[in-house]
């Protein structure tokens, strides 16, 4: 897959991210999962999937209009 | 023994913001943005500093008492997402045309982009209007925290007074660099000891699965989102960490960067830092049900101090007010300090002082604004006392709706400023007529849809912005050159 193939999934993997954000299937749900409630504990997860996505936006897609991007530095990683 | 490590933190706080000043290089440049010198762990300590403040410690636990572990979806892992693409997306454009025009404060920006001093000045104005609540959050939060952490021995406005002192003593001096080592140090201390203080009290309850099942036998509701909120508020509420790009401060913090490569860091792990800090307090929050069954709404705000001082009296009573403070002091010096730039650079010497004053002067015009801006800012929290969190989440309403303005003048070069000031106007009006029909109603939401206020501004905004520009003569060519192409930029960079 070429880079803008890359960027474009990794864009559309963010907007995914949001929607999954409105965890609506868990709203009622009083599960405790590792002593946690389910609720906190999938907006957790959440944090750590956001933070995967966004690192690998930075290694692979960093801006375009960024100087390290301009010479190919941000793509390169 | 609290009294004690107060002051000691106070002490080492100072400390290190002397030690930081030192690196002061003496010049307007150095004392605002440090000399775009930042490099990747400064910049992601500051800007994750920067945007705690009293509301993420007291203002979340306070609301997850209330309202439950619902919170932290609400604002943790919302500005979890959205915050750190701010930063990719106009955070790294906002830095690479600072670096090549020299724009000190975001209004040198928009009075550029716009070739309008008109436009400058509204948007000083609207800018610095959103903020003064916003300094009055962390500096009346910071009050309540000490008051409640020593039992009243420090009252509420001599807490205040000792902040402002404190922050006068490394900011007044040292700028920017005293600011940036302090901040660096302080949300340390922010990402270590929340869970510290949250691992031992969760012990003293017996250990989490026990407090937990506990709480879900006496207060089932906490854990769950329930009625208290709306996925519509959910959905609406990922609007509002939008308002960290029109934040002065953390606009002024992008440009203390040393390249676009330093916000590599903060952009990835800057979702991991808002759960280590949000976390410890949304469960402090619910678990103090336990403790405190029934407190009136306005106590909630001091709900962690009460936890601690029940569970753990001594030293981590005064670690958990190093803790607080460090998370109020992290972002009110750097407001204080943008305030002071943006007068210093953008009233004073655009209004005729620039060639007058010398580089030693312009410092001390910012010092200057910086002392009369903590004075004034104190006097106002002796008299201004509402709920923390409400407060926060209008501030943060108006910042957000602004946001297309930032967005437009980075990203669509026939924004014009007629447009832009629609957009500025629109949300001026519309802000405040909903603060002022809203304030007594205990459900921030529209017309108690579940949508929040955020929503309709910002999507009034947008249409006055859009509107606004297809209506009026687009920008000339030349403006945009120096914005949009590439070329056209290094060709005219400032001297």
């Amino acid at each position: 897959m070429n880079r803008r193939g890359i960027r474009a999934l990794l864009y559309a993997a963010l907007a995914a991210l949001y929607v999954l954000h409105n965890d609506l299937w868990l709203w009622n749900d009083p599960r405790l999962v590792l002593g946690l409630p389910v609720g906190l504990v999938y907006h957790i997860g959440f944090c750590v999937a956001a933070a995967v996505v966004l690192g690998l936006l930075v290694i692979v897609a960093w801006p375009p209009w960024t100087a390290s991007a301009a010479s190919g530095e941000g793509e390169r990683r | 023994m609290t009294i004690l490590i107060i002051t000691v933190y106070f002490a080492v706080v100072l400390v290190i913001g002397a030690l930081g000043s030192r690196l002061f290089r003496g010049t307007g440049e150095d004392y605002f943005v440090a000399t775009r010198s930042l490099g990747p762990a400064l910049l992601l300590l500051n800007l994750f500093g920067a945007n705690m403040t009293a509301f993420a410690v007291l203002g979340a636990s306070g609301e997850a008492y209330t309202s439950g572990i619902g919170v932290f979806a609400l604002m943790g892992s919302s500005s979890a997402l959205v915050i750190p693409l701010v930063f990719y997306f106009v955070g790294t454009r906002v830095w690479e045309l600072g670096k090549r025009r020299g724009y000190l404060s975001p209004i040198g920006f928009y009075r550029e982009r716009y070739q309008s001093d008109g436009l400058g000045l509204l948007l000083f104005v609207v800018l610095n209007a959103l903020l003064i609540p916003y300094l009055l959050i962390g500096l009346g939060g910071g009050g309540i925290a000490l008051a409640q952490i020593t039992g009243g021995q420090i009252p509420k406005w001599l807490g205040s007074l000792i902040i402002v002192a404190v922050v006068l003593g490394y900011v007044a001096y040292g700028g920017m660099r005293g600011a940036i080592w302090v901040n660096g140090f302080q949300a340390l201390l922010l990402l270590i000891l929340g869970g510290v203080a949250c691992w031992v009290i969760v012990g003293q309850l017996g250990g989490l699965e026990s407090a937990m099942s506990r709480l879900a036998a006496t207060h089932p509701g906490l854990l769950v989102r329930g009625d208290r909120i709306r996925p519509l508020q959910l959905l609406s509420y990922t609007l509002i960490p939008l308002s960290v790009g029109m934040f002065p401060h953390i606009f002024i913090q992008w440009l203390t960067a040393r390249s676009d490569r330093a916000f590599r860091l903060p952009v990835a792990v800057y979702p991991l830092c808002i759960a280590i800090v949000w976390v410890p307090s949304v469960v402090l929050g619910v678990l103090s049900r336990l403790d405190f069954p029934k407190l009136p709404a306005g106590a909630a705000n001091s709900i962690v101090v009460r936890i601690v001082q029940h569970h753990a009296p001594g030293l981590l009573v005064g670690l958990l007010a190093a803790t607080l403070l460090a998370a109020i002091m992290n972002s009110f010096d750097h407001q204080v300090l943008a305030v002071s730039t943006m007068f210093t650079q953008e009233i004073v010497l655009h209004y005729g002082f620039r060639d007058r004053l010398s580089e030693w002067a312009r410092v001390l015009v910012g010092r200057l604004f910086v002392v009369g801006i903590l004075l004034v800012t104190f006097l106002l929290s002796l008299v201004f006392d509402p709920s923390l969190f409400k407060l926060g989440v209008w501030c943060f309403t108006g910042f957000a709706a602004l946001f297309p303005v930032l967005f437009a003048a980075l990203f669509w070069p026939r924004s014009t400023k007629q447009g832009i000031a629609a957009a500025v106007l629109s949300v001026v009006a519309l802000w405040g007529w909903l603060v002022v029909s809203q304030w007594r109603s205990p459900d921030y939401t529209l017309g108690g849809t579940g949508i929040l206020p955020v929503a309709l501004v910002l999507a009034v905004s947008i249409a006055a912005l859009v509107v606004g520009s297809l209506l009026t003569r687009p920008p000339d060519g030349a403006t945009l050159a120096l914005f949009f192409d590439r070329e056209g930029r290094d060709n005219r960079e400032r001297p």
